[in-house]
């Protein structure tokens, strides 16, 4: 049995289609990325499948309880972590802790031992008194984070948790999901940064309102068959504009001081480009083949499916 | 759909929560335990209707035995304080102007001789008018000397009691004192006001802040989140009319007459009712301005001025006065100043009872029905 399964799931506002026939299946223990440009359709569809929102049109399970008919039963067998920070803060993190115990129906005997395990894991056992509002943005989501997961349910979403926050507790609160997923808790998370999406186990890719992909890391890089080069420029953010005139350069976007162009050709961009860089005055060191990040797989795609929304 | 199962324990969770945020934040502190004080005081104290020791200037231009005992029937009265008398009228005017006094009284010369041969003895009263309320009790208390005077004069010596004689006694509020009214009116008041000024807030705040999404995300049930949130309040509520209630009496000396219990009750069914209110508004505006704004106009200025706490029903225009049958704390004072003052129980409150219950399941009905956890 998967954890979600959905076909054809769509949401309109209106005249605006946020999500657009989209058709996927999470399997049980699997960390399952959520990716996509802001306007994707991302959040609105996991308020579909975490029952805070219904859809328009389509069917789908997640937990095997039906989005459509069943939003109560799913909501006392998942976690949710919102976009925002949405703990109380003028409660302390410990008194946090209680109120979403006893909404999400941890037993009265278990609440001591579960407060303790969240407070372990989100490293605050010495800031339990502490109201919530003037803890750091990192600690904050670490706490978000443990509450929804106090009813150790088995499949857990959450909707961008890290964005905003600094690398280190990023990276810190990687680690707990890790965690989280070693125990068999399966994970849907969405993120915007690249390299949280090489720990998912399976990436998805929305644009707008529209799956345009789903496989593993290594699959969807396998899959990519534009080159990429790598340039060494003088003015990098020149060489940028100038290359995205150029016939033979699909894309071209600038890393750090590098260049990383999408080309249509291989040998011909290496024949064409440095003649055409230094007709606008720009010196070129170094040019090589790279393989493609996940970025410019996803850059490419959302590029193929006509762009980010405005 | 699945309708989930009614759980106390989430009830409770909710509760708590609310009572823990309610501690930490000063502002909703004062509003519920002081204002109800200050008001009390406030209305007990400095605003009343009463008319006593009016300051009254006498001229008398005839300064007889006569006048002189008409002048001291005014400073015998409690209703009247008369100041050292005056040489001329001209003087009166400046007075009234500057309201040092508020009545002036002119005794004509042959004022005594006219009384004692039994023609007719005409009397100046002049009254600032200023407040047309005050003036025409001060008129009525003027009279009402003036005529018992006027008949111990005229039967002196004589055994003969007068012909009629209305003895009125007053009932309920015996000394007519403003206060014996004020006091169960102010429970009703002060009760909009923590609707209107804390329980407006309640859910609109937790929009405001996001919180919402994460109740949302739970299986707390609308029942339970609405149910949850009214039940401080109501402790609150409850313990605002304790203190009014003890405050009255013992500070104002209100009569208590009725039963603490059938009071308990439906002061109960009314708080419900309004607190209801103010959350039907907080969940439907989801703005912590909006919801007290509107709040203000619903339940609060009602309450204040067409329930027949401030201004009497009877003298406001018909279009106003048919406004007010919609007001729920016009039956809700019928029921505090009959228990307080008359001590009636529940056959004379049927009907106000009844109200009282249908408000407060109104006011539930209300904030569950609009209570939304549905992300928009």
């Amino acid at each position: 049995m998967s954890a979600v399964e959905v076909a054809g799931l769509t949401k309109r506002f209106g005249q605006f289609t946020a999500v657009d026939q989209v058709s996927f299946d999470v399997r049980v223990g699997e960390v399952f990325g959520f990716l996509g440009p802001n306007g994707a359709g991302k959040t609105t569809t996991i308020k579909m499948l975490t029952g805070l929102i219904l859809p328009t049109a389509g069917r789908g399970t997640v937990a095997g309880f039906d989005i459509m008919t069943e939003t109560e039963a799913i909501k006392s067998r998942i976690g949710y972590m919102s976009q925002l920070f949405s703990l109380y803060g003028d409660l302390t993190v410990e008194e946090n802790i209680g109120f979403f115990s006893g909404l999400n129906g941890v037993p009265r005997g278990k609440r001591d031992a579960r407060r303790d395990w969240v407070l372990e894991i989100s490293g605050l056992g010495d800031h339990r008194t502490r109201l919530t509002r003037e803890l750091p943005l990192g600690w904050k989501q670490r706490l978000a984070l443990g509450c929804a997961v106090l009813h150790e349910p088995s499949l857990l979403f959450l909707d961008e948790p890290t964005s905003g926050v600094d690398p280190i507790s990023r990276r810190s609160f990687w680690d707990l999901i890790a965690s989280l997923a070693a125990t068999g808790t399966t994970v849907f998370v969405s993120t915007h940064y690249m390299e949280e999406a090489e720990y998912c186990d399976r990436l998805s890719l929305m644009n707008r309102g529209r799956l345009i992909a789903l496989d593993t890391p290594a699959g969807l890089r396998a899959g990519y068959r534009e080159p990429i080069l790598e340039l060494t420029v003088d003015n990098a953010s020149r060489a940028a504009d100038a290359l995205q005139d150029n016939p033979v350069v699909l894309d071209a976007g600038m890393y750090g001081r590098l260049i990383h162009a999408a080309v249509r050709d291989l040998e011909e961009a290496r024949a064409t480009l440095p003649g055409f860089l230094s007709e606008h005055g720009i010196a070129l060191s170094d040019m090589r083949e790279i393989a493609p990040s996940l970025e410019d797989v996803f850059v490419s795609l959302v590029r193929a499916e006509g762009g980010a929304p405005p | 759909m699945t309708r989930p199962r009614f759980d106390m324990g989430r009830l409770l969770a909710v509760a708590r929560k609310e009572v823990i945020q309610l501690r930490r934040d000063t502002r909703s502190l004062v509003l519920a335990f002081l204002l109800p004080v200050l008001l009390l005081i406030l209305f007990g104290y400095a605003i009343t209707w009463d008319v006593t020791d009016v300051s009254t200037v006498v001229v008398d231009h005839d300064q007889s035995t006569r006048s002189r005992e008409l002048v001291d029937a005014f400073r015998s009265s409690r209703y009247f304080t008369v100041a050292p008398e005056l040489d001329r009228t001209a003087e009166i005017a400046p007075l009234l102007d500057r309201g040092g006094a508020q009545l002036a009284l002119v005794i004509p010369p042959g004022f005594g001789a006219d009384l004692e041969s039994g023609r007719p003895a005409p009397l100046q009263a002049v009254v600032d008018g200023s407040d047309a309320n005050t003036a025409g009790i001060i008129l009525n208390y003027t009279q009402g000397v003036v005529r018992t005077y006027d008949t111990r004069v005229r039967f002196a010596g004589q055994t003969l009691a007068p012909p009629v004689q209305v003895r009125s006694r007053v009932w309920y509020n015996e000394e007519l004192r403003s206060r014996n009214m004020i006091v169960p009116g102010l429970v009703a008041v002060i009760m909009m006001i923590i609707a209107a000024m804390l329980t407006s807030l309640t859910i609109a705040r937790e929009w405001e802040r996001g919180t919402m999404e994460q109740l949302a995300a739970t299986p707390v049930t609308r029942s339970e989140v609405v149910l949850g949130k009214l039940l401080p309040y109501l402790g609150i509520g409850l313990a605002d009319v304790a203190i009014t209630s003890l405050l009255g009496v013992w500070l104002f000396q209100v009569p208590f007459r009725g039963d603490p219990v059938l009071l308990t009750i439906l002061t109960t069914a009314f708080i419900v009712g309004a607190l209801g209110l103010g959350m039907f508004i907080s969940a439907a505006t989801r703005s912590q301005l909006l919801a007290t704004q509107v709040a203000m106009v619903l339940t609060f200025l009602p309450a204040f001025l067409l329930s027949g706490f401030m201004y009497a029903i009877d003298i406001m225009p018909r279009a106003l006065q048919a406004i007010t049958y919609l007001v729920p704390a016009r039956y809700f004072l019928v029921v505090t100043r009959g228990i307080f003052l008359k001590g009636v129980g529940m056959d004379e409150l049927r009907t106000q009872g009844l109200l009282m219950i249908a408000f407060g399941a109104l006011g539930l009905f209300l904030a569950i029905r609009v209570f939304r956890k549905e992300i928009r």
